[in-house]
């Protein structure tokens, strides 16, 4: 069988070589900034006792490897072993919990005497051929709810055991998957629901639960005045009404500031909002039901869901978010200025690539990546040595590498007639994606401090043989659609 | 706006890069301050302090120069736990107390610190230095600094020369973007008037350092560094020794002392005592306590600072005033007997013979001579009143440059008090007063008050026949061009031939025989021609202070010299010896043996004031 495969077309034509070319072009720059961010001029780039000599051997292994799924490993191996692959996985991140060793607050790494290797990285890799595996098959139905179980199941047992191995960053990664289910068949709602959200709890800690529930009244509203065509309808009664709101918290705060004690104070805009809210409950279940319109219904409880996250924010930020998590939070939203502690690492970050200017200081010639300003330099924040020594054109060009490779794994899924290949591709796509946008979001203060690496360019084994393996599957599965079609 | 789901997915990777990119640009290319923060950290400013400009005298000798010292500066951060302390407190002569309290000082602070240097000893001397240098090793995170400080060749004019000392903030606030902290700017005398001059032009090396400090290389190769610019010499007019000579004979006395060069207006010889001695401005962190403690208060520059009743010496004012106004000739007699009647009051004066002219009364120091000589100017008929004749009179005073700040170069001269016709109206009601009501301005005495600065250049006029040149301090030299204003000849409003009549008198008073009647006969010196003056002047409380005035040669004019000693008792008693030993020394380089030699030793050990609270 594995013979029987060479049939076909040849390699030459079948193999997306752009694909293979941005791929060791990011390399190359990775290696390059690495070797510049822990430069000295006392060390060699081929010594194998700095991080450039050592990345060498990786970046030797991550191609033997590539190549090795290219050449040997036969493509549709991949969605016959997605199953037993993503089990073993599962124990292993289970396992590392218990048997790993500890690195940096999270106990995530397996380590064989000078290797260590994190199964959170591969495991990405699992629970993407489990999804197109399970996705691919045929007579799957989004909406069949035993089908919507199953996959979230299998994308939340391996988020579950990474968040237990304390490593949150890799497990928002797995959060970039709603949108290959978007692909398939989600609602757009859910992911424009999981935003608002998102948005709400950020509008409650910086202001204050008041105007972020009037902002999930408004959005929720418009949305269903929008999805029924009646944009007029909402101009005409909702419009004024939060206008009104708005104005009365406008009064109700000046009027405290001058007299902080009288009666009118204890009308706070939060009590005034409650009737608003329990109408507006009443009327959309009471439609909801002689329209028998789900949307009514589920907006129903998008408006609860907020109404409940905005008040659990208090809660959620004291209690379950972990002290540096918090901090980052903080820090991001400029709610607490940090300059020794967390807000030192992003404002470093932020000095070296803004300090970069249109083309940079020079390969080899920036201080604050060359002289220790900015942590991690060659790791998670490998970004800033791009920013500072090539500038805004070089980190541009770094962007639209990673949005060029994108673009051509969604093409290449988009067009692949295999439901694995797609659903597989569109996989590796929310992935590079989301470490995309966190680690570069992250470096420009756009992100929270997420620790996760930049595919391809950040310095270490573990996570460019595991971007590589990802890749490089995809390449070949690619190429053995295309043998034949 | 239908699209298809994975079209809508691609729109949305092209948003999310183009944020990326948005924000990319925005602080990389809009926002510039990341650029100075990114300085601000990798680059190290280090300051190449230039070499303060000497003070020198009008000779070429150095009264200030510069010598090398050391800092002992400490990184708290390098210091091992178990360095040898007994053997550094040794070296330094600190007491251990003194490094216990300095490092617990350390570690309360040592955030803040971080790896920053401090300085620990301050102003170490070479040779001190040396032998740390040697055992430096021993000692990491200890290292000596090359600093220069002020150098005194000479013990003279330590207010003159003012002192240097690291700047306070209020100092940096009030000269803002010029000075930081640590630098060392002149806070007195010739150091704060100079300064400008003197401090140079601060260098800039700049050093990259890594995240911990540590310095790596220099920044392009040191193509950015300014070199430091050493600062200008400036040259006094003071002659070293012989202000050096006016000091020891000022010692123990309080009072002033001024000699200046009648031609230029160059001051020669400044003295203000009791003043601070120059080892003191070394170091004056260390002394300053000591010094502001003194009841005679050492920094205050008497010379410039102290408002005196000129005494008898005025009366060569009034006098030249009586001659210009017409009211007075040479040959002018008044009757002196034991003073000046009017009404029930008397003028005392000393037993002399009567009647005498101009020259006599200058020679003598008649009282009653000058009280009729002011009154026929006040009362003068020519004027309407008694008000305008006595405006007269004080513009001719202002025009000596009484009453008013000559504008020499010390920051802090005090004009003086000459009062006006309106000061009288006030006190004593319009019409109500007359000249013998301010019968005391004649001799020196009642509402004048003057510097001895004022005296000396008072001499100095008389000296140049009617004109004076502001007195000044600061010589035209390479580099430094003073202000024009001390070129120009200021005339008095009394013409230059007026001045031939009184000097007559002056000479007579020195050069008299002894018992004729000449006040200041010890005042004289053979072949010098010293013209002179004397006075004592009444003050409320004490003994009355002792003044003189005299210049010499009479003919050719080479000094002038205003002595005011403060409770001194009469003009002949201190004044007068002192003034023409400074003359003497000046004009013959020497004393002469005999009587001068006692003289002088009598003037250089006699004590005013218990010399213990001085030192």
């Amino acid at each position: 069988m594995i013979r029987g495969d060479n049939r076909g077309r040849g390699f030459v034509k079948t193999v997306d070589w752009a694909l293979i070319a941005v791929y060791l072009l990011l390399v190359l720059i990775g290696w390059m900034n690495i070797y510049s961010a822990s430069y000295s001029p006392e060390t060699v780039w081929y010594d194998f006792a700095g991080r450039s000599g050592k990345q060498l051997v990786w970046i030797a292994g991550a191609i033997g490897l590539g190549a090795l799924i290219l050449f040997v490993i036969p493509p549709r191996l991949y969605e016959t072993i997605a199953g037993p692959v993503y089990v073993v996985m599962l124990v292993l991140l289970v396992a590392v919990i218990f048997l790993g060793t500890e690195h940096k607050g999270s106990n995530s790494w397996f380590s064989f005497g000078p290797v260590s290797f994190q199964p959170a990285e591969l495991s990405k890799i699992s629970t993407s051929m489990m999804l197109a595996a399970f996705m691919g098959r045929y007579g799957y139905r989004m909406n069949s709810t035993r089908d919507l179980l199953v996959t979230l199941g299998i994308l939340a047992l391996p988020m579950l055991a990474i968040l237990m191995e304390n490593e949150t960053g890799s497990m928002l990664v797995y959060i970039g998957f709603v949108f290959m289910l978007y692909r398939e068949g989600l609602s757009g709602w859910i992911i424009a629901l999981g935003a608002l959200i998102v948005v709400v709890f950020i509008v409650t800690l910086t202001k204050s639960p008041f105007s972020a529930i009037l902002l999930a009244m408004t959005a929720i509203t418009l949305c269903n005045e929008i999805r029924c065509g009646r944009l007029k309808r909402w101009f005409a009664v909702y419009f004024p009404i939060l206008i009104l709101l708005i104005a009365y918290a406008v009064v109700w705060y000046k009027v405290c500031d001058v007299r902080p004690d009288c009666l009118f104070s204890q009308f706070k805009p939060i009590y005034i909002l409650i009737p608003f809210l329990v109408a507006l409950c009443l009327a959309y279940l009471i439609m909801g039901f002689r329209n028998i319109s789900n949307f009514r219904l589920l907006s129903i409880g998008a408006l609860v869901a907020c109404v409940i996250m905005s008040f659990s924010v208090e809660f959620i930020f004291a209690n379950v978010l972990q002290e540096h998590q918090r901090k980052r939070i903080e820090v991001l939203l400029g709610m607490t200025e940090d300059p020794s502690g967390v807000g030192y690492n992003v404002r470093q970050s932020m000095i070296a690539i803004g300090s970069g200017g249109f083309f940079g200081k020079g390969y080899l010639n920036g201080t604050q990546t060359t002289y220790g300003f900015v942590p991690e330099q060659s790791t998670d924040f490998i970004f800033c040595t791009i920013g500072e020594e090539w500038g805004f054109f070089g980190a541009t060009l770094v962007i639209l590498l990673y949005v060029f490779l994108i673009w051509r794994i969604l093409r290449a899924a988009e067009n692949s007639r295999e439901g694995f290949t797609r659903i597989y591709g569109y996989c590796v796509a929310c992935c590079f994606f989301m470490h995309l946008v966190i680690n570069i979001g992250m470096t420009i203060g756009l992100m929270p401090v997420i620790g996760i690496p930049l595919p391809f360019l950040s310095y270490g084994g573990s996570s460019l043989w595991s971007f590589t393996i990802m890749l490089f599957i995809f390449i070949a599965l690619v190429r053995n659609e295309r043998r034949f079609f | 706006m239908k699209f298809e789901r994975h079209k809508r997915l691609l729109i949305g990777l092209a948003i999310t890069a183009a944020v990326l990119v948005i924000r990319l640009f925005c602080i990389q290319v809009l926002e510039g301050s990341y650029k100075d923060l990114s300085n601000a950290n990798a680059m190290v400013h280090v300051p190449v302090y230039p070499t303060r400009g000497l003070i020198l005298d009008r000779n070429g000798n150095i009264l200030v120069g510069n010598k090398m010292c050391y800092d002992i500066m400490v990184t708290p951060a390098e210091v091992r736990e178990a360095f040898d302390t007994a053997a550094f407190c040794s070296i330094f002569g600190v007491s251990r107390e003194f490094m216990r309290d300095k490092f617990k000082e350390y570690r309360m602070y040592r955030k803040k610190i971080g790896y920053r240097s401090l300085v620990l000893i301050k102003q170490v001397e070479p040779e001190t230095y040396m032998k740390f240098a040697e055992m430096a090793m021993k000692f990491p995170g200890f290292k000596g600094q090359a600093r220069t400080i002020r150098q005194y060749p000479y013990n003279a004019g330590g207010n003159l020369l003012g002192y240097v000392s690291e700047v306070d903030q209020a100092y940096i606030d009030k000269n803002p973007g010029e000075y930081r902290p640590g630098d060392y700017a002149g806070k007195t005398g010739i150091e704060a008037a100079r300064e400008k001059e003197l401090r140079g032009i601060k260098g800039d090396r700049i050093y990259l350092r890594n995240n911990k400090n540590q310095i790596e290389t220099r920044y392009m190769d040191g193509e950015m560094d300014i070199e430091a610019v050493p600062g200008k010499d400036v040259v006094t007019t003071i002659d070293a020794e012989l202000q050096n000579y006016g000091q020891r004979l000022m010692k123990n006395k309080v009072g002033s002392l001024v000699a200046i060069e009648p031609e230029t207006g160059e001051i020669l010889t400044l003295v203000s005592s009791p003043g601070i001695d120059v080892d003191m401005l070394a170091d004056i962190g260390k002394y300053y306590e000591q010094i502001s403690r003194n009841p005679y208060k050492p920094m205050f520059n008497r010379a410039v600072q102290a408002s005196y009743p000129p005494g008898s010496v005025f009366k060569l004012v009034n006098g030249l005033i009586g001659l210009q106004e017409g009211v007075l000739t040479p040959a002018t007699m008044y009757g002196c007997s034991m003073g000046y009647h009017f009404g029930k009051n008397k003028l005392g004066c000393h037993a002399h013979k009567s009647p005498i002219n101009l020259e006599e009364s200058i020679m003598m120091s008649c009282n009653a001579y000058y009280c009729y000589v002011l009154k026929s100017i006040i009362e003068n008929r020519k004027y309407e009143s008694i008000e305008e004749g006595f405006n007269k009179w004080n513009e001719y005073v202002h025009s000596f440059g009484f009453g008013e700040k000559l504008g020499s170069d010390f920051p802090s001269e005090l004009g003086g008090n000459i009062p006006t016709a309106e000061f009288y109206n006030r006190r004593y009601g319009r019409g109500h007063w007359k000249a013998n009501t301010v019968i005391s301005l004649s001799i020196g005495q009642g509402e004048i008050g003057c510097t001895p600065l004022h005296l000396a250049n008072l001499c100095a006029t008389i000296a140049n026949r009617g004109y004076y040149r502001i007195p000044h301090i600061v010589k035209d030299s390479e580099g430094i061009e003073i202000d024009p204003k001390y070129h120009e000849k200021h005339y008095t409003m009394v013409d230059t031939t007026n001045f031939q009549k009184i000097i007559g008198g002056m000479w007579r008073a020195v050069n008299s025989a002894p018992g004729t009647g000449g006040t200041a006969w010890v005042a004289a010196v053979p072949g010098l021609d010293i013209c002179g003056k004397t006075g004592t002047a009444q003050v409320p409380r004490g003994r009355d202070n002792s003044v003189f005035i005299c210049f010499a040669p009479k003919d050719d004019p080479k000094i002038a010299v205003a002595a005011y000693v403060e409770h001194g008792g009469f003009g002949a008693t201190y004044a007068a010896p002192i003034a023409s030993l400074l003359v003497e020394k000046y004009l013959n380089g020497e004393i002469e043996e005999g009587a001068r030699k006692d003289l002088e030793q009598r003037m250089l050990t006699s004590a005013l004031i218990n010399a213990n609270i001085t030192k």
